[in-house]
């Protein structure tokens, strides 16, 4: 019943009616500003409101224009935007125009142009340039819309280095083996070598140094064993893509070096 | 020697490894320099456009842009090459494409001329951002008290934009027309949102604001 009486509640929320606009929700926070904000100038905002109000530009009514005009610059000064002279010298140009217009005319100056001819103009020549704008935005862009087409043929540009092929991984392990052998010490120790302990070694002796090379991995003191787990060690890093190995000729040292990217990226 | 007897088919695969090797367009001088013989303009274009027919079925083209000849991806693929690479660059402002419209279509402007069309005043970084982009030089001062700089625009916005010469601009809307359109346009201006992640804009002034498209 008494949702009956209340005077056309404009909307319920929890069964409430609500008879009044909220003040504060009916506009988010920054809306306002954000809308004041797109005009790029007076001349954005007084073609917005022509267009708007479908207003015919060669019959502008003056004093409707400025008071709306006026209005939208009251907004941006309670909104305490920051105000560019140009709006408030284009207020004063409004109502300039409209005070000539009630002025009477002598018959003498009835030749003399419409005061509102010149604003017109400007406004005009403004649209244009603006719909120019946003033609030209549309144009596909290189980099933005389309890509450029280059191979690469420099060798230089790219560091590229020789692959490395199994048997110069090969023997340089029997190099290595030949020079272990001859100072082979006879242990009885048992050690508990895990080929995933010596990956961690090397990744993080790469960390610091970035490469090192092939043989310096190695100390022949370490005992075949050792060395053994070390070269697997090595082989795993290399077929999980964690480090790369490389020659640069052949017979010349073979580098070992971490990847390049991220560590943890490689599946 | 051997140059002489170079067949057109082998003139093709000249122009093309060279083309191809090259991001910047080349200009016909240059692509004469490929040759030993003296071809002509007229073969070399009949050439390269042979060339560019060659192409018409791949994701790549030939195109003549102001500067010269070379190959671009065709723009509908540019999608699926921004899902490898988010970050795009970001889209200019509002202000800054009509200062560049008004360069465009209005050469030479001085700022003053910009600001006389505009109705606001052109900031230095908006002329700033556009000369470095290489869009925009410095032609000339008028010869008017302060020699104003006269602006112009440069064959780099020319091939940016895949155009041979300023006729290739959209045609400006006719003054007339615009007379008539009253009514047409009472949505606000919002400009296209940028698809991608935009990067990180130290000034908001030259790119478009997020929050215009996101509340619009």
């Amino acid at each position: 019943m008494i949702e009956a009486m209340a005077p056309n509640p404009i909307a319920k929320i929890y069964g409430e009616p609500i008879l009044e606009v909220p003040h504060d929700l009916y506009i988010p926070p920054d809306a306002l500003e954000v809308f004041l904000e797109q005009f790029e100038g007076p001349l954005d905002l007084l073609l917005y409101l022509i267009r708007k109000e479908n207003i015919n530009v060669l019959d502008i009514p003056m004093a409707q224009l400025t008071v709306q005009y006026l209005e939208y610059v009251e907004m941006m000064r309670a909104k305490t935007l920051e105000l560019a002279a140009e709006y408030l010298l284009m207020a004063a140009m409004l109502i300039e125009i409209k005070s000539r217009m009630l002025l009477p005319q002598p018959v003498a100056a009835a030749l003399e142009e419409d005061p509102r001819a010149e604003l017109v103009r400007r406004l005009l020549e403004y649209e244009q340039m603006k719909l120019a704008a946003q033609g030209l935005n549309e144009l596909p862009q290189a980099g933005r819309d389309f890509a450029l087409v280059q191979v690469v043929f420099d060798e230089a540009v790219a560091e590229r280095l020789p692959d490395v092929n199994p048997a110069d991984l090969r023997s340089a392990w029997l190099a290595l083996l030949t020079r272990a052998s001859v100072q082979r010490h006879h242990r009885i120790t048992r050690e508990q070598l895990s080929v995933r302990d010596y990956m961690s070694r090397i990744l993080r002796r790469l960390q610091e140094t970035r490469y090192v090379q092939f043989n310096d991995l190695f100390d022949a003191a370490q005992g075949i064993a050792v060395l053994v787990v070390i070269f697997l060690a090595l082989l795993e890093l290399a077929r999980e893509r964690l480090v790369e190995l490389a020659q640069q000729a052949a017979y010349a040292p073979i580098y070992v070096k971490l990847r390049s990217g991220p560590l943890l990226a490689v599946e | 020697m051997e140059d002489t007897t170079m067949d057109i088919g082998q003139v093709k695969k000249v122009l093309e490894v060279a083309l191809l090797t090259t991001q910047e367009p080349l200009a016909l001088a240059e692509l004469k320099k490929l040759f030993d013989e003296d071809l002509s303009s007229d073969a070399l274009r009949r050439i390269l456009e042979e060339l560019r027919t060659d192409w018409e079925e791949r994701s790549v083209e030939l195109t003549q842009v102001a500067s010269g000849w070379r190959f671009r991806a065709r723009p509908e693929f540019q999608r699926y090459l921004d899902r490898v690479n988010p970050i795009r660059p970001p889209r200019y402002s509002r202000a800054v494409m009509e200062t560049l419209a008004i360069i465009a279509y209005r050469q030479p402007v001085t700022r003053g001329d910009i600001e006389n069309i505009r109705g606001v005043t052109v900031s230095t970084n908006i002329i700033r951002a556009l000369e470095e982009r290489g869009w925009i030089d410095v032609v000339g001062h008028r010869e008017v008290p302060g020699r104003p700089a006269l602006y112009a625009t440069t064959k780099s916005l020319l091939d940016d934009l895949n155009l041979r010469s300023l006729d290739e601009l959209p045609p400006l809307d006719d003054l007339g027309a615009l007379v008539e359109t009253a009514g047409e346009q009472t949505e606000l201006p919002v400009a296209p949102e940028p698809e991608a992640v935009p990067q990180p804009q130290p000034q908001p002034e030259l790119y478009e604001d997020r929050r215009r498209a996101a509340a619009a």
